[in-house]
């Protein structure tokens, strides 16, 4: 009981804590900058400019905003502006979970501990695909004939989520997989399309033309339970039909890209409340339940403690992973 | 014929009169943004992006596709004026267009670009309305190794012909190579090559190390050379506008040749930039002029405009019915596609016919009204030719100046541009071609990744090369290319044993003049 009101107390302090600076303290007095560490058409360039037409739209912020791309090296050019940019609360960077896998994997000059986070906005899923015509229907089958053969599994970028979810299914499904990189999650779906590779792990909407077009279809998500039914995509199934990867005998609960949201390091509480508090706003509006729609992604909003929590935890996991692969950068 | 009756309906959607407003902005738009370089096709379609939301699909694509169309005109401008290339796909152009408009005749070099431009632009668009579902079919066989044989072909095409000495081919080869590694490695996952400079992660764009190469050091020669004989008198001439398209049927061969290897690249999608280079290099190697190419040849603009404008064409054509974007600016509007709601996908032609025909007729009529608004435009930017050395010098300075800082905004960018200012220049003054390190820094780094990547396919095996027809077919035509000045080379030695050597010496050195 005392524990509870604690709780409510705390959580009401946070509330008004969270709501009287944004009334009184800091606004925006000139030009934001949107930062996509990705290059256009790519998710999280969709998301940055979904969020700035959002903005527009409903006059959020009196402010204009222009969305820049700094997608060189895998997103770290967008990472190491924000660095660079200390102090400045006139630069959002979107980005993924590459904020905090990509510091321990490569050498990149930054790390997300260098960054104000501000939230994760939607999650996007992983699931396992195959080419249209493969044998197999279920993930089960998929492991016992990746057993006895040498099956390619290709990806977006190396030692990335793509790579790392691999090799926790070669684990996981004891077999060997070998990963082929590519420079992005469209370019690994029309290779499986070709037959040039066996299986991949796109999100959802990197591969949904493709499951529609009947040139792939998927076998499983990495979900702890089945996605929302939605529209139908091909003419018998939707995202809802597709059975989770545990269901099938493929022992990955979860796994999840989220799409994340950060100030440059060294800005003031008020600053970040600020954005924090567009954030939400942005995400009432009928426009993002929209584009959460239609980019097949899972609503979410991750931000403070919560949102340090998830880090952790998904750090922990690719240590795993990234130790027993021999690729932590010392 | 199903796609005629089709085609027809999309002109009933394409012709009238919102969409041809929005045809003529978009072009107008699109000519400004490729002629100020550093503001290339993808950034400004980008740009324009946003404000296409509330509009139409159909609409919305027919105003971005338009200004693509008026963005590949206007980047061909400043190749042939200035010697800086506002695409990396019009790098080619300066070649022989800038040769040719210092030689005084910028209205011919102008017109014959922007004629030839339209000839490609055309075929390209009969490939995608008439071999739609054929195409789809082609690019779906490219693997790895597949990819790998098409850079192969392109660098064999270039580097096998032989402008300058071998071993200083070798050496820009070598020197793009190392640029293009600069950056995260997409097959290993590190970082490469950055020196230090934490910004260097990102790598060197293309189009700063183009405008320093091509524009600054040009400069820097022009300003040591020639400075007082600069200022070019060219007279506004309309006729010579029409002189000049009405002799392009003569080069029909090269036309047709040219507008083949466009289509082909766009498609698999070795993108226009591989495919205006090939193309030239091709060209350089079979024509009759061959050996004039870089001095003002006009097949020497024909054959890479004409290419660089058929692969940006069907270009088009696996980002609609595969979702494989074949340029960056497709990759732009596939973003655009997603957001309006449309899945790009085989499914595109079943479920969205008026905006996939209204497309493809608004490219006929769009390119249509992007070759008369840009040869309106001819005799004004050929004007710009009789402004004085010393004005225009200051002038390309700024452009390259904020072109190199406009890519990402980056400072680093303006200091790297006039790095390779100093390193176009020592290139021209050593007699070391420029267009192979080009060739290295643009498909450098693709060529690696698909090696690369085929290696893991085949667990560092070469048969993967030799695995099927497709591939061995381009593989075989590479090393033909290859081999051929060499075979050539000892035929001659075989024949006239004796004077064999003084006449390459001699062959040489006219060679070296005349060296890009």
């Amino acid at each position: 009981m005392g524990r509870t009101s604690t709780l409510l107390l705390s959580a009401a302090a946070i509330v008004l804590a969270g709501t009287m600076p944004a009334l009184s303290a800091w606004q925006p007095q000139k030009p934001i900058e949107f930062v996509a560490t990705a290059g256009p058409g790519g998710g999280t360039d969709n998301l940055a400019r979904a969020v700035q037409n959002i903005i527009t739209k409903h006059k959020l912020v009196e402010q204009p905003i222009v969305v820049v791309n700094k997608g060189g090296g895998s997103g770290a050019e967008g990472y190491v502006y924000g660095k660079a940019s200390a102090g400045d609360p006139y630069k959002v960077i979107f980005g993924t979970s590459n904020a905090w896998q990509q510091p321990l994997v490569s050498k990149v000059a930054f790390n997300y501990t260098d960054l104000t986070a501000i939230a994760a906005m939607a999650q996007d899923e992983f699931l396992l695909w195959v080419k249209q015509d493969a044998p197999y229907k279920t993930a089960g089958d998929y492991l016992k004939a990746a057993a006895s053969g040498e099956f390619k599994m290709g990806g977006a970028q190396s030692k990335d989520t793509d790579e790392v979810l691999t090799r926790m299914i070669e684990k996981a499904g004891h077999v060997k997989l070998t990963y082929i990189p590519f420079k992005s999650g469209a370019e690994t779906a029309v290779q499986l399309a070709g037959g040039h590779l066996d299986s991949h792990v796109n999100n959802p909407s990197e591969s949904l033309g493709q499951w529609r077009g009947g040139t792939q279809r998927p076998l499983c998500v990495f979900s702890p339970k089945r996605l929302p039914q939605g529209a139908k995509v091909t003419a018998t199934e939707g995202w809802g039909d597709v059975p989770t990867c545990v269901e099938q005998g493929l022992d990955i609960k979860q796994y999840e890209q989220p799409r994340t949201v950060w100030l440059p390091g060294k800005v003031t509480p008020d600053q970040a409340a600020f954005y924090v508090d567009l954030m939400k706003k942005v995400q009432a509006t009928p426009e993002w339940k929209d584009y959460i729609e239609k980019s097949s992604q899972i609503d979410t909003f991750l931000t403070g403690d919560e949102f340090d929590k998830f880090i952790k935890e998904d750090l922990e996991r690719v240590k795993l992973v990234a130790g027993e692969q021999g690729w932590l950068v010392k | 014929m199903d796609n005629l009756g089709e085609l027809l309906h999309g002109f009933s959607i394409a012709i009238t009169l919102p969409h041809l407003a929005l045809m003529v902005i978009g072009v107008l738009l699109g000519i400004l943004v490729g002629v100020l370089p550093g503001l290339g096709a993808p950034n400004g379609v980008s740009l324009l992006l946003p404000l296409t939301f509330g509009m139409q699909p159909v609409s919305a694509i027919i105003l971005l596709s338009s200004m693509y169309w008026g963005a590949l005109f206007g980047g061909s401008v400043t190749s042939i004026l200035f010697n800086i290339p506002g695409e990396p796909s019009s790098v080619a152009t300066t070649f022989d267009g800038y040769p040719m408009a210092r030689d005084g005749r910028p209205t011919t070099a102008l017109a014959t670009a922007f004629g030839s431009a339209a000839f490609g632009a055309l075929i390209g668009v009969i490939l995608i309305t008439f071999l739609a579902s054929w195409v789809a079919q082609v690019a779906l066989a490219f693997g790895p190794a597949e990819y790998f044989a098409v850079y192969f072909l392109a660098f064999a095409s270039f580097v096998g012909m032989g402008g300058a000495a071998p071993i200083k081919t070798v050496v820009a080869l070598a020197i793009g190579f190392a640029i293009a590694a600069i950056g995260i490695d997409t097959v290993s996952g590190s970082v490469r090559l950055t020196m230090g400079v934490d910004e260097l992660v990102k790598g060197v764009n293309f189009v700063v190390a183009v405008m320093g190469l091509f524009g600054i050091g040009e400069l820097l020669v022009a300003v040591e050379e020639e400075f007082h004989a600069r200022a070019v008198s060219s007279k506004i001439e309309w006729r010579e506008v029409f002189r000049a398209i009405g002799r392009l049927p003569r080069h029909s061969v090269a036309l047709l040749r040219s507008a083949a290897i466009g289509c082909w690249m766009g498609i698999t999608p070795g993108g226009p930039t591989a495919a205006s280079f090939m193309s030239y290099g091709i060209a350089r190697r079979f024509s009759r002029r061959g050996r004039y190419f870089g001095t003002g040849e006009v097949e020497g603009i024909i054959s890479p405009e004409t290419a660089d404008h058929a692969a940006g064409t069907s270009a088009l054509l696996p980002m609609l019915s595969l979702g494989i974007p074949g340029s960056a600016t497709a990759a732009v509007m596939m973003g655009g596609l997603m957001i309006w709601g449309l899945n790009p996908g085989p499914m595109l032609f079943v479920d969205q016919k008026d905006f996939v025909w209204g497309l493809i007729a608004s490219m006929y009529v769009g390119n249509i009204v992007a070759v008369v608004l840009v040869l309106l435009t001819v005799p004004v930017f050929a004007a710009l030719m009789r402004i004085p050395f010393v004005i225009i010098a200051p002038l390309i300075v700024i452009i390259c100046v904020v072109g190199a800082y406009s890519v990402s905004n980056s400072y680093l960018d303006v200091v790297m541009m006039l790095g390779f200012g100093i390193v176009g220049y020592l290139f021209k003054k050593l007699f070391y071609p420029l267009a192979p390190l080009v060739l290295a820094i643009v498909i450098g780094d693709k060529a690696e990744d698909a090696f690369r990547q085929s290696m893991l396919m085949s667990k560092g095996s070469l048969g993967i090369f030799f695995a099927n027809k497709l591939v061995t077919c381009l593989i075989v035509a590479g090393i033909a290319l290859l081999l051929l000045p060499l075979v050539l080379q000892l035929a001659r030695l075989w024949r006239k044993p004796a004077s064999a050597a003084t006449e390459t010496t001699a062959q040489e050195a006219a060679r070296e003049k005349v060296t890009i």
